[in-house]
């Protein structure tokens, strides 16, 4: 566990840069960590992403998988990947602040 | 594993190109998830699909891709019993159940899936004209019908894995 400084805010991150306290999160933080991962604006489809993930790991306590994502946050896969090509998975719970999806799928 | 020439760090993953080979339910799974996988890691990846692993994108087949009951001692079920007519589709069935729950989407939803996450999608040309099949006998996911020799191709500077 180590700590990072996004938008002038202490986190706690894990050894892949994922926060472990989404209590911890803003909006500032959220784009720091995006520009950080290479996206330099986050437009209204990537919030769509990233607070529906954010929205459903707060409820379930886990991360959606991409084929929840495409299904049901309102951003088609194909979008999702041009929208995070690094991996819509893990970027985009990256940037809502949550820790590391564990899933395969 | 490789290193890098400067530095000895390990190197990423850029490309993987999985052949499918296998047209049983847990010969063609694990190829999916390690495509999807892959994608899902910003990974390239491309799916060639050859032998009885076309059924897997067979638009009169890919519904129906069933586990093997019979020469299959990893499900521990007696030989007589798997092949007892309608075995395979019960176990399909069930476990079937069990990847819903898991969010593991079935096969014609996988494969369309991983063709929408950026991955290439290829029927072998030397099954396809074995089986007498045309492009018109798989989903439309598929971008081509590649001879072995275009596959190389496509694989070049990426890893190959056969399933």
């Amino acid at each position: 566990m180590s700590t990072m400084t996004y938008a002038d805010r202490q986190v706690d991150v894990d050894v892949d840069g994922f926060m472990t306290d989404p209590s911890q999160w803003n909006e500032e933080v959220a784009t720091a960590i995006a520009t950080e991962a290479g996206i330099t604006e986050l437009t209204d489809r990537h919030w769509l992403v990233v607070n529906f993930m954010r929205a459903r790991y707060l409820e379930s306590g886990s991360a959606p998988s991409i084929r929840t994502l495409g299904k049901a946050s309102g951003v088609p896969i194909r979008e999702l990947y041009e929208l995070f090509p690094k991996g819509p998975a893990k970027l985009a719970a990256k940037i809502a602040g949550i820790p590391k999806p564990r899933g395969c799928i | 594993m490789n290193t890098q020439a400067n530095g000895g760090a390990p190197q990423s993953i850029e490309k993987v190109s999985i052949i499918v080979s296998k047209g049983s339910l847990e010969g063609v799974y694990p190829a999916l998830i390690m495509a999807n996988g892959a994608r899902m890691e910003g990974i390239e990846a491309n799916l060639f699909f050859t032998f009885f692993g076309l059924d897997a994108i067979n638009r009169a087949r890919h519904e129906h891709v069933k586990v093997a009951t019979v020469g299959n001692p990893g499900l521990h079920l007696a030989t007589w019993a798997g092949g007892i007519p309608g075995v395979s589709s019960l176990v399909t069935h069930k476990l079937a159940e069990e990847m819903e729950k898991l969010d593991i989407p079935p096969i014609p939803e996988f494969v369309e899936m991983i063709a929408e996450s950026g991955a290439g999608l290829y029927a072998c040309k030397a099954s396809v004209d074995l089986f007498g099949l045309t492009k018109e006998d798989f989903i439309d996911a598929i971008a081509d019908v590649i001879t072995v020799g275009e596959f190389y191709g496509l694989a070049a500077g990426g890893q190959i894995i056969f399933t």
